[in-house]
């Protein structure tokens, strides 16, 4: 239970929250039609008879679709059902050709699994908390309707219709808008790690219904109220926040919470009414006769299994376990699965290239990607997909480090200069003059120099003034224009110095 | 040339082939029945005299060629407009598709084409294949070629594929295509003195024909004989990955394998579909049919349905059901008519172009799916329909545990009058009494000429056979077929 509580006038109020998330799944194919799938094409241009709803057009079940919800609810560890049937959601509507959408209401393809979000003691998350997850059934998405090409008529593009939907429906296990934004945001890596759907939100193709209630201390559950459609994840905490205030402030001035569908504004982040029960469509479901009950085969669930990468939990615990990151530092490389891969094949490159175990260099890496690459990105406004310093060359740079060919302030310089010219860092580090020295001959002639021309400090530093030891490595850099290796620089001071 | 218009599909097919006449030919004669009887009749929606031509000559060209002619080659045939035909009207009999021309082409009827069969027309049906007498379509009812003795009474051709049956029996075509609901071939064929199967659902695919009951639905072939039957079914059916409730099992050589020795076959006698006040002309057609079994080599045995007599109000709860999703596509959005009142906003127009664009008889059942499907009455209604299906199912599961085949009346009566029972719905659904439950079972039955009713009316029997026995069913109607000597046909009046 979070700590989360809306102060009413007459006391505190919990808040319970459920999400009905809807998953678009990654498919060149539609869910019942071969029509293809991309976002921003041209109104109408993906339609296949059956889309449009032709006369006899017959819908066949897209395999690869099924898979991608297996493959997720394998991923939440749900029960995964063998025998899943589709039924039709009746209902008119100009963006839905068939008069029905087909879903899955009776029997879901994936069952009862969770998810874990983390402890996050500045979001008011105490502990690690397992959110329920009741089911994900299989649907298609309806088409879009245009109100500004008319004067007086809308007009329909039919290019989503039929894209497949996972629709995945948590337990009312979360009690804060905080918890609400960490599951969606759990929710979204698991799928991309998975493979099954993009998440990119902006474009659509992952919203979620925000159910919301309230209720004093030890009450039992409140009337909820649905908020359609909600497409980021602080969108989501907003209208949470907002409805819950809402209901709060609706309960105390005696009045009553109406069970009903809304819709939250953005602009305002408030959320307005759209229908209530009374007017809710009676949907008439029932099994679609066009199609077979699903039946899953043993080996067809054992190739999805054997599909699924390595999962963000799993990934972070080896990340803290065998590479030895802190826990920070995994969470933060493993929270999106570009982020894990991207530091994976870093990894390796400076493993590579520096001749040594990939848990030797692993905490070197991951600082450089959190703390140098992300800020230098961040300053460009660029992201790790468009980076234009690549693991291969990030790894490069790090070898270069490792191997102490160039000092970790000189790392820097050489990685603004990559990032403007996109040149590789040994080049860099040649033209540039930053390879730094580490021959100690070198150094030992150099401070000899530095003792000889500073006796009165020699002799001060041996009477115990030691912080002068600072003076004679800097004289010493210097010196070498900063190329001198600090490291062997220190040793030799040291040993001259007594 | 009026000869080649009695011929069926097998002499049609030999004839071409063994150059006895030539494709064009018979393709001619038949255009010019059609045409010649459309006005009395009104057997098709749209005559494609030019379609039949093209095919024609293309299998003459290909027996000049010296090419394989297919299965149905140089036989042109009759299309219920329920099969979408590329770029030819399809209507399925109502106004709300008038003028739709779909741009592509059903399985079953490109299956037709590429086996070399010619499309003479698409035949008239019941709206949307909702009906028994094919009074419910926009297009106007088709007239049956049969009068009683005596009479001048224009009758039904039955429904829905009335256009179908009326067309064969009046040498329109040699032989058509069929759906089959809850009766839809076999009914049509009864009262037409022509034959027709409905083969295990799933046979023939579904794809591009348009839905009325998608878990009923079937089409099968309706032609003058068992053995056209059995050509054309051939031709017709298989696997169809565009359906997903296609059967995925080869097309067996039903035509080669026809035999009527019935020995070592045991017939089932269904107890419960002999019924109080059946008419007797029916019973003792029935009696007749047992006769001619036995005297093919078969042993007949009396076998319980024990639900039969909930297969008539389950037929109406599934089918309306699923015909009042199956139709919420048909909205004025997309094709076929558009009713936009001036003013209106999209609930107006849903509501005026599906007033204007369905018939009574589609309404009427649209209401009763919707109603039977609406919260709280799904259960009692749906859910309890589902459940009595697997019951009749099972009775029949268990009955083919005893016989082979089951023998029963196709319809408890002979073609009535059109109009007759236009105003009472349930006695027109009555119709269906010994059809139904098959279909609900989805296995194959087939309707055979038998005899005449006093008043010198077709009369049909029933073959029900084990899913997908389509053969056992095609040779106990054999075995009818060659004792009964059904020789009759309509006196030519149109």
């Amino acid at each position: 239970m979070s700590n989360y509580r809306i102060q009413g006038a007459t006391g505190e109020w919990e808040v319970v929250i459920g999400l009905e998330v809807h998953a678009q799944v990654t498919s060149q194919a539609k869910l019942f039609s071969g029509a293809a799938t991309a976002f921003g094409a041209e109104p109408n241009t993906q339609v296949a008879l059956i889309d449009a709803a032709m006369p006899g057009m017959l819908p066949v079940p897209n395999k690869e679709c099924i898979r991608q919800a297996v493959r997720t609810g394998m991923a939440i560890n749900a029960q995964i059902n063998k025998y899943s049937r589709f039924d039709r959601k009746n209902y008119f509507y100009a963006d839905l050709p068939q008069g029905y959408q087909i879903s899955q209401l009776y029997h879901p393809i994936v069952g009862e699994g969770s998810l874990t979000i983390e402890a996050d003691a500045k979001a008011g998350i105490p502990e690690d908390k397992v959110i329920g997850i009741e089911r994900i059934h299989v649907e298609q998405d309806a088409g879009k309707l245009m109100h500004d090409q008319h004067p007086t008529m809308s007009y329909v593009d039919l290019n989503r219709v039929g894209v497949a939907l996972m629709e995945i429906v948590s337990r009312p296990d979360m009690t804060s808008p905080a918890e609400a934004g960490a599951y969606l945001s759990k929710l979204r890596t698991i799928l991309r790690y998975v493979g099954s759907c993009d998440g990119n939100m902006d474009q659509g193709s992952m919203r979620a219904d925000v159910n919301v209630s309230v209720r004093k201390a030890g009450e039992p559950l409140g009337t909820r109220t649905e908020t359609k459609n909600v497409n980021s994840v602080r969108f989501v905490m907003q209208a949470i926040e907002h409805e819950a205030m809402r209901q709060v402030d609706v309960l105390e001035s005696g009045g009553q919470i109406v069970q009903e569908t809304r819709l939250f504004d953005p602009n305002s982040g408030t959320t307005r009414s759209m229908r209530s029960k009374e007017d809710a469509h009676d949907y008439r479901y029932f099994p679609d006769p066009d199609l077979l009950p699903l039946i899953l085969e043993d080996d067809f669930l054992e190739d999805c299994r054997a599909s699924l990468p390595e999962l963000p939990d799993a990934k972070k615990a080896r990340y803290e376990n065998e590479l030895g990151l802190s826990a920070y530092n995994a969470s933060v490389l493993t929270a999106d699965v570009d982020t894990a891969r991207w530091f994976e094949r870093l990894l390796a490159e400076t493993a590579k290239a520096s001749g040594k175990a990939p848990a030797e260099v692993s905490k070197q890496a991951a600082n450089w990607l959190i703390s140098e690459l992300f800020g230098a990105l961040n300053k460009l406004g660029t992201s790790l997909e468009e980076s234009p310093v690549t693991p291969e060359k990030g790894g490069d740079l790090l070898a270069l480090i490792a191997k102490g060919t160039i000092s970790g302030s000189a790392a820097k310089q050489v990685l603004e200069i990559m990032l403007e010219t996109g040149d590789d860092a040994e080049t860099i580090v040649e033209r540039e003059g930053l390879k730094q020295e580490s021959d100690t001959g070198a150094i030992e002639a150099e401070v000899d120099k530095i003792l000889a021309a500073n006796e009165d400090k020699v002799a001060q530093y041996k009477d115990g003034k030691v912080a002068l030891f600072g003076f004679f490595v800097g004289q010493t850099m210097k010196a070498m224009k900063g190329k001198g290796n600090p490291q062997v620089v220190n040793e030799i001071l040291k040993t001259k110095l007594g | 040339m009026t000869e080649l218009t009695e011929l069926g599909v097998a002499r049609i097919r030999d004839g071409v082939k063994a150059g006895d006449f030539t494709a064009l030919e018979v393709a001619e004669a038949f255009n010019a029945n059609v045409a010649a009887a459309q006005e009395a009749l009104n057997a098709f929606i749209v005559a494609t005299p030019e379609k039949a031509i093209e095919a024609a000559k293309a299998t003459d060209a290909k027996r000049a060629a010296g090419e394989e002619l297919g299965k149905m080659g140089g036989v042109p045939i009759g299309m219920k407009d329920l099969f979408a035909t590329f770029d030819v009207q399809t209507t399925a009999a109502s106004h709300i598709l008038e003028g739709f021309r779909p741009q592509y082409e059903s399985t079953v009827s490109q299956n037709l084409w590429n086996a070399g069969a010619g499309m003479l027309g698409k035949l008239n049906l019941d709206q949307f294949a909702m009906g028994s007498s094919n009074e419910t379509s926009y297009f106007g009812n088709v007239i049956s070629p049969w009068r009683k003795a005596g009479s001048n009474a224009p009758l039904a051709p039955g429904g829905s594929s009335g256009g179908s049956s009326a067309a064969i029996a009046a040498r329109l075509c040699p032989a058509a295509t069929g759906t089959d609901t809850g009766g839809s071939i076999r009914q049509p064929a009864a009262f037409t003195g022509t034959t027709g199967i409905k083969p295990t659902y799933g046979r023939c695919s579904r794809w591009g024909v348009v839905a009325f009951a998608s878990s009923l639905d079937q089409a099968g072939p309706m032609a003058k004989d068992t053995r056209d039957c059995a050509i054309m079914l051939e031709a017709m059916a298989g696997f169809d990955p565009k359906d997903a409730t296609s059967l995925d099992l080869p097309v067996p050589n039903w035509e080669a394998l026809l035999s009527a020795d019935l020995s070592g076959k045991t017939v089932g006698i269904p107890r419960e579909y002999r019924m109080d006040g059946m008419d007797a002309e029916i019973v003792a057609l029935w009696d007749q049919g047992v006769a001619w079994l036995k005297d093919a080599g078969a042993k007949v045995v009396d076998i319980s349905l024990p639900h039969t007599k909930y297969a008539l109000p389950t037929y109406y709860i599934i089918a309306p059901a699923e015909a009042s999703s199956n139709l919420a596509r048909y909205d004025g959005v997309r094709y076929g008519l558009r009713d936009l009142p001036e003013g209106a906003n999209l609930q107006d127009m849903y509501a005026a172009t599906r007033a204007a664009g369905f018939g009574p008889e589609v309404k009427r059942r649209i209401l009763i799916g919707t109603y039977v499907l609406s919260a709280g009455f799904y259960d009692a209604y749906y859910t309890q329909a589902q459940k009595v299906r697997t019951l009749i199912s099972q009775d029949f599961a268990k009955a083919f545990e005893q016989c082979d085949v089951i023998l029963a009346p196709t319809t408890p009566t002979a073609a009535f009058a059109l109009g007759e029972n236009v105003d009472d719905p349930l006695s027109m659904y009555l119709n269906d009494v010994f059809s139904v439950p098959a279909s609900l079972a989805g296995l194959p039955a087939m309707s055979v000429p038998a005899g005449l009713s006093k008043d010198g009316l077709p009369l049909g029997l029933q073959i029900i056979g084990k899913a997908f026995d389509e053969q056992g069913v095609l040779n106990a109607g054999l075995a009818l077929e060659q004792r009964a000597q059904f020789t009759a046909k309509p006196e030519k009046w149109w």
